[in-house]
């Protein structure tokens, strides 16, 4: 399989503080990689490299063989898709937010593929309709999860997006997770925490203080 | 009717303010300050406008009457840059709102034979409009710094979907503009039930019939209205990008 990331020599510096430093990673195509390491080690703002949320101070990132930068913004943040470990969802109901994906692809709001989303992450149809500060915390990360998965992203980077959430919940999400890797052929790169999460991915990366410190296969 | 303010009335006015003024010192407001700069101000910015309108309508100068209605853009814009709080080229962006807005609302009302270009008219219209959608502006600016910074997780997550500047901002852009315009709109509302407004009361002191006073108020009203959005859209199109960087990244 081809690489779909190739990462070089890349940093990240804030204020003078080197946040990253040297960090040299590939992702296959199709791969579920999860990431851990203590809290200020920089995963994050590695994940928001990825998703060009930041830009690298130094280094550089290769997507499906083009330099990062060459590819419009929009166009790469729908095909990497990246996930925050707590979400905010916006204007008043759900359908505010399923519809927002076609919005900006200037598509008709498709109310049944909104609710079949809906279904696959265990949420009834009727919640399109529901107010969100009805929801509760499960329920929005799971809405806001799904936001990003109406269009089928080619990388779908996970910050933390189990992290706070009952069993339940986490079961639903590992299994919606597992089936976009498995039938989608989704690239997926978490940050996680989670034994059972970490079990299900091909390799385990650790990043400390900055620096690439361990691959586990 | 005898329109004339005599000194000696003005100095009786004057009792009005010392009312304020100790009202606010007893209650330790702490306002003495800017209530005195802005007696003092309005006294001599005033006094000189006076003048300079008194020779103005006398030369009667195209030129003159341009630069007139120029620099009340002008410092239109300085003013509404001020509640922009950093963000980039806001005098610029003010400027060419304002005068944008001034400008074709004047134009419409002059081919529309409502006003005449004669300094008596344009001058003091050109204020009028100047300044509304000067505050519309600064309104706009407030909103737009205040929700870009409450709402920055609801906008980042817009961008991490792919979506572009414009429709990141669309709903703080649509908000700011109605914040900016909510005042103009308001008073369009009550006008004539909570207040005769400036145009219309200096007509009827000027004995001008009241029912004439009122077409006067209407093209006032109508024309502020379209000042206003005229130049808070300009402005706030003009602005939200500046809240982003190159790399389509908040800033």
């Amino acid at each position: 399989m081809a690489n779909i990331f190739t990462v070089s020599k890349l940093g990240y510096q804030i204020d003078g503080i080197e946040i990253l430093k040297n960090i040299d990673f590939t992702i296959e195509e199709g791969e579920y990689v999860t990431i851990s390491g203590p809290s200020g080690s920089g995963k994050s703002t590695f994940l928001r490299l990825l998703a060009t949320l930041l830009t690298p101070t130094s280094g550089e990132i290769i997507f499906e063989g083009k330099q990062q930068n060459d590819i419009p913004k929009e166009t790469y943040r729908r095909e990497v898709s990246y996930c925050f470990q707590q979400p905010s969802l916006f204007g008043t109901t759900v359908q505010d937010n399923l519809a927002f994906p076609f919005e900006i692809r200037n598509q008709n709001f498709d109310e049944q593929k909104a609710e079949l989303a809906l279904e696959s992450v265990d949420l009834k149809s009727t919640f399109l309709h529901k107010n969100i500060t009805e929801l509760s915390g499960g329920e929005k990360q799971r809405v806001a999860l799904i936001r990003n998965l109406l269009f089928t992203p080619r990388v779908l980077l996970l910050d933390e997006v189990t992290t706070g959430l009952d069993a339940d919940t986490k079961e639903i999400v590992h299994k919606l997770i597992e089936n976009l890797n498995q039938k989608k052929d989704v690239t997926i790169l978490a940050i996680t925490h989670d034994e059972s999460e970490i079990s299900l991915a091909h390799r385990l990366v650790t990043i400390k203080d900055g620096r690439m410190a361990g691959v586990t296969q | 009717m005898n329109l004339i303010v005599s000194p000696t009335a003005l100095m009786f006015a004057i009792v009005l303010v010392v009312i304020a003024l100790a009202i606010n010192l007893k209650e330790k407001i702490g306002l003495e300050k800017d209530m005195l700069v802005g007696v003092l101000r309005a006294v001599v910015q005033l006094t000189i406008v006076g003048y300079v309108l008194t020779y103005i309508i006398k030369v009667d100068q195209v030129w003159l009457t341009l630069l007139m209605v120029l620099i009340i853009i002008f410092n239109a814009a300085s003013n509404a840059k001020k509640r922009a709080e950093g963000i980039p080229f806001a005098f610029w962006i003010s400027l060419l709102a304002i005068g944008v807005a001034t400008i074709t609302t004047i134009l419409l009302l002059i081919l529309a034979h409502a006003i005449k270009f004669t300094p008596s008219q344009i001058v003091p219209i050109s204020g009028m409009i100047a300044s509304n959608a000067m505050v519309a502006i600064g309104l706009c600016y407030r909103s737009m710094n205040g929700s870009f910074r409450d709402q920055r997780q609801g906008v980042l997550e817009r961008l991490a979907l792919g979506a572009n500047l414009k429709q990141a901002s669309k709903a703080i852009v649509q908000n700011s503009i109605k914040t900016g315009m909510a005042p103009t709109i308001d008073s369009a509302k009550t006008v004539g039930l909570v207040s005769l407004p400036g145009m219309m009361s200096g007509l009827i002191f000027a004995g001008v019939d009241p029912t004439k006073a009122i077409l006067y108020q209407i093209m006032v009203t109508f024309m502020l209205m379209a000042a206003t959005s005229i130049g808070s859209v300009i402005a706030c199109y003009l602005a939200y990008p500046r809240f982003y960087n190159a790399d389509m990244q908040l800033k």
